[in-house]
C-alpha cells in the first residue's frame, strides 16, 4: 500500500517536471534581471530601469523582425511540409535587391545613403519590388522544383540548399566588393530620415529608436494581416485545411496546386520583407542567409511549425533571451558579455524540445 | 422502388466501370471490375474485409489511380481526372476513416465542403452576403445529420460517433449527384444508426447512393441493388433479396459473419 503510493506521487512529479522548470527557470531569470544580476553590464533593474527598458525593446524589436521572416518559413512547412532550406537566401537575395533599388533611386553610387536624403517611398519602394521579384522567384521554385517532388522531403531539402547555394554564388558573383567575406563588410539600406531618429518615452528618460519602434509596428501589421487572411478568408480557411489534411482538401474539389503556389508566394515574399527590414537595420552581407535560416528554424521549433500564434511564441523567446543573455549575463574577465547568448538560445530550443517536442503551440504530429 | 425501376429502363448510367483494376505490388486490390449505376439508384457492395470496396471507392473519386480500365462519371470519361474535377463533377464520398479537419469548427468543416466544389474558394475578398448564403447552407447539412448542436465547437474535440455525423453532413452539404459512403454507420450506436438510416431512406430520389455498410441490416433496408466483392472482384449483383438466396454469399459472407441473424429481419 505504502509502496503504490509512493509510487504514484513520483509519477505525478515527473509530469510535473516540465511546468516546474519552466517556472523555475523563468522565476530564477526573473529574479536576476530585477534585483541581482551582479557583475553585470547593466546591474539589476530596479538600479537601472531605463537599460531594462532599453534592453526589453530591443527584444521585442528583434522578434518582430524574426516573425516576419518564421511566419512565410512556417506558413510554407505547415501546409506543403516542405522545409525550405532556401528561405535564408530569400530574405539575403531580398535585401540585396532592396539595396539595389535603393541606391539607384537615390545616386548612392554604392556608398550607403544618408537617411536625411530618404523618404519614405526611397525605403518603401526597394522593399515592395524585393518582396515581389522574391515572391516571383518562390513561385518559380515552387513550380519547377518542387511541385513534382510533393512528400519526398530529402529531395525537397536538397533542391532547397542547391537553390540557395546558387543564390549565395549569385550573390558573391554580384556584389564582389561589398561582399567579399575577407572584408566582411555589409551593404546598407537606410531607413527614411523621419523615421531614423530617437524619440523620448518619458519613461525613465529612455530615448528610443524610431526606426526600431517601426519595425515593432511592422512585425504587429504582419501578424494581424496574417491572421485576418487565414482566419478570416476562405483562402485562409482552405489553407488551415490543407494544413490539415492535403489529400482530403482537395478531395472536396479545392485546386490544392494553386493553394501551394499560393502559399509558397507569400511565404517567399515574407523573407524577402524581413531581408529589407534587416538590411537597414543591420546590413546583409553573404553570410546572413544562412544565419537566418537558423534563426527561422529555431523559432519555428521553439514555437510550433505550422502555427501563427506558435511563430509569434518563438520569436518572442528566442528574441528576449538573446537580448537579455546578452545584457545581463556576468561578464567574465574584461571581456564583454554576449559569448553566453548563442549557447542560451539553444538551451531554450533543447528545453523545449525535451518537454514539448512538437513546439509551444505545435500539435503533436 | 418503381419509379427507380422505371427509370432504369431510360437512364444512361450515372457511373460506369470497365474492366476497372488497381493493383498494389503483386496485390490485386481491384481487379476487372465492370459497374452501372444509374440515376437515382441506391446501391449497396457488400463483401467481407479486404474484399476491395474502399479501394473500389478510392479508384471511383479519384483518391488513387486506377491501374487497367475506365471510369465513365456522369456520361463522361474521368479516368484520368483527379479527385477534385470528379468532385466539382457532383461526386462527394465519406471515408472509412473519418477524415475531418481536426483544427477546423464542425461548421467550417462543412462550410469547406461547400466552398469546394464551388468556385471562388481562392477569391482573396470576403463576399459577406454570398458567404452568409453558403453558411446558411452549411448550417442545414448540419441540422439533416442532427450534429447542428455542434456547430461552433473544434472537430478535434468531438466524440467519434460525432465525427461521423460531420463527414456525413459534408457529403450532403456538397449538394451531390452521387454519394458514396464508406461504412457510414461503424462506430455509431443504436439509436444513431437508426437515425442513420432514416436519413438515408429519405434522401432526395435525384441522389445516387452507393453504399458500403457491413451492418446487413441497413444495407439491405437501403439498397435496391447489392454488389458483392469478394477478393477484389464482383462476385454477384443482385437485389436484395436475390442476395440473401444466393448460396455463394452466404458461404462467403452472410453465413460466416452474420449466420445468427433473422432471415426476415429486413425487408427492401
Ligand atoms: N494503399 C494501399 N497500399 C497497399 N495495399 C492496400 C492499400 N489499400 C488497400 N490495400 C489492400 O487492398 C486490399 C483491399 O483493401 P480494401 O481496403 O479495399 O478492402 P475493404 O473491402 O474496404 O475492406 P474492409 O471491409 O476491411 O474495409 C487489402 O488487402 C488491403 O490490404
Ligand atoms: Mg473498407
Amino acid at each position: 500500500m505504502r509502496r503504490a503510493v509512493s509510487a504514484f506521487d513520483w509519477r505525478l512529479l515527473v509530469r510535473r517536471l516540465p511546468v516546474g522548470v519552466a517556472v523555475g527557470t523563468t522565476v530564477f531569470a526573473l529574479v536576476w534581471v530585477l534585483f541581482w544580476a551582479p557583475s553585470t553590464n547593466f546591474g539589476p533593474a530596479i538600479h537601472s530601469p531605463a537599460n531594462f527598458l532599453i534592453t526589453l525593446l530591443n527584444g521585442l524589436t528583434l522578434a518582430a523582425l524574426m516573425f516576419i521572416v518564421a511566419s512565410g518559413f512556417s506558413l510554407i512547412f505547415g501546409l506543403m511540409r516542405v522545409v525550405n532550406m532556401a528561405h535564408g537566401s530569400f530574405l539575403l537575395l531580398g535585401g540585396y535587391i532592396a539595396y539595389e533599388v535603393q541606391q539607384s533611386m537615390t545616386n548612392g553610387g554604392g556608398l550607403t545613403v544618408f537617411s536625411s536624403q530618404v523618404n519614405a517611398w526611397d525605403w518603401l519602394v526597394p522593399a515592395i519590388v524585393a518582396a515581389a521579384a522574391i515572391g516571383g522567384i518562390g513561385l518559380v521554385t515552387q513550380q519547377v522544383f518542387l511541385r513534382w517532388n510533393m512528400g519526398q522531403d530529402l529531395r525537397q531539402a536538397l533542391i532547397t540548399i542547391a537553390i540557395s547555394v546558387i543564390i549565395a554564388d549569385q550573390v558573391v558573383a554580384h556584389f564582389p566588393l561589398e561582399s567579399s567575406i575577407e572584408k566582411g563588410s555589409a551593404v546598407n539600406t537606410s531607413w527614411p530620415g523621419a523615421i531614423d531618429r530617437l524619440v523620448n518615452l518619458h519613461i525613465a528618460g529612455v530615448q528610443y529608436s524610431v526606426a526600431r519602434l517601426t519595425m515593432l509596428g511592422l512585425g504587429v501589421a504582419v501578424g494581424i494581416a496574417l491572421w485576418l487572411w487565414l482566419y478570416r478568408t476562405k483562402t485562409g480557411m482552405v489553407i488551415r485545411a490543407g494544413v490539415d489534411d492535403r489529400q482530403m482538401t482537395s478531395a472536396l474539389g479545392v485546386n490544392i496546386q494553386v493553394t501551394f503556389a499560393i502559399a509558397f508566394v507569400v511565404g517567399a515574399s515574407l523573407a524577402a520583407l524581413g531581408g529589407a527590414v534587416f538590411t537597414s537595420y543591420a546590413g546583409v552581407n553573404p553570410t546572413t542567409d544562412g544565419q537566418w535560416l537558423l534563426n527561422s528554424l529555431v523559432v519555428v521549433i521553439v514555437g510550433g511549425l505550422g502555427s501563427i500564434f506558435g511563430t509569434v511564441a518563438g520569436a518572442l523567446l528566442y528574441a528576449l533571451v538573446y537580448n537579455f543573455s546578452i545584457s545581463y549575463l556576468p561578464t567574465t574577465g574584461g571581456d564583454c558579455c554576449g559569448q553566453y547568448s548563442p549557447v542560451l538560445t539553444f538551451v531554450l530550443l533543447a528545453l523545449v524540445l525535451a518537454f514539448r517536442p512538437q513546439g509551444l503551440f505545435g500539435r503533436p504530429a | 422502388m418503381t419509379e427507380a425501376a422505371a427509370h432504369a429502363e431510360s437512364a444512361e448510367p450515372i457511373l460506369r466501370l470497365r474492366g476497372v483494376g488497381r493493383r498494389f505490388g503483386g496485390l490485386h486490390a481491384v481487379s476487372d471490375v465492370d459497374l452501372d449505376v444509374i440515376p437515382g439508384e441506391r446501391r449497396a457492395i457488400l463483401g467481407p474485409n479486404g474484399a476491395g470496396k474502399t479501394t473500389l471507392f478510392n479508384v471511383v473519386a479519384g483518391d488513387l489511380p486506377v491501374t487497367s480500365g475506365r471510369i465513365e462519371l456522369f456520361g463522361r470519361d474521368v479516368t484520368r481526372e483527379p479527385a477534385r474535377q470528379r468532385a466539382k463533377l457532383g461526386l462527394a464520398r465519406s471515408y472509412q476513416q473519418s477524415r475531418l479537419f481536426l483544427g477546423l469548427s464542425v461548421e467550417d468543416n462543412i462550410f469547406l465542403a461547400i466552398v469546394g466544389v464551388g468556385r471562388g474558394h481562392l477569391r482573396p475578398v470576403v463576399l459577406p452576403r454570398k458567404d452568409a448564403e453558403l453558411r446558411a447552407r452549411a448550417r442545414e447539412a448540419a441540422r439533416r445529420a442532427a450534429i447542428d448542436g455542434r456547430l461552433g465547437d473544434v472537430v478535434g474535440a468531438l466524440a467519434h460517433g460525432e465525427h461521423r455525423q460531420v463527414a456525413l453532413a459534408m457529403a450532403l452539404a456538397a449538394e451531390p449527384k452521387l454519394l458514396m459512403l464508406d461504412e457510414p454507420a461503424s462506430g455509431l450506436s443504436r439509436g444513431e444508426r437508426q437515425l442513420l438510416t432514416e436519413l438515408l431512406l429519405a434522401l432526395d430520389a435525384d441522389i445516387t447512393l452507393i453504399l458500403i455498410e457491413h451492418d446487413m441490416d441497413i444495407a439491405l433496408r437501403v439498397a435496391e441493388r447489392v454488389t458483392m466483392m469478394h477478393e477484389g472482384r464482383v462476385i454477384v449483383e443482385g437485389t436484395p433479396a436475390e442476395i440473401r438466396a444466393n448460396q455463394l454469399v452466404h458461404d462467403l459472407y452472410l453465413g460466416s459473419h452474420y449466420g445468427s441473424e433473422p432471415e426476415g429481419g429486413a425487408s427492401g
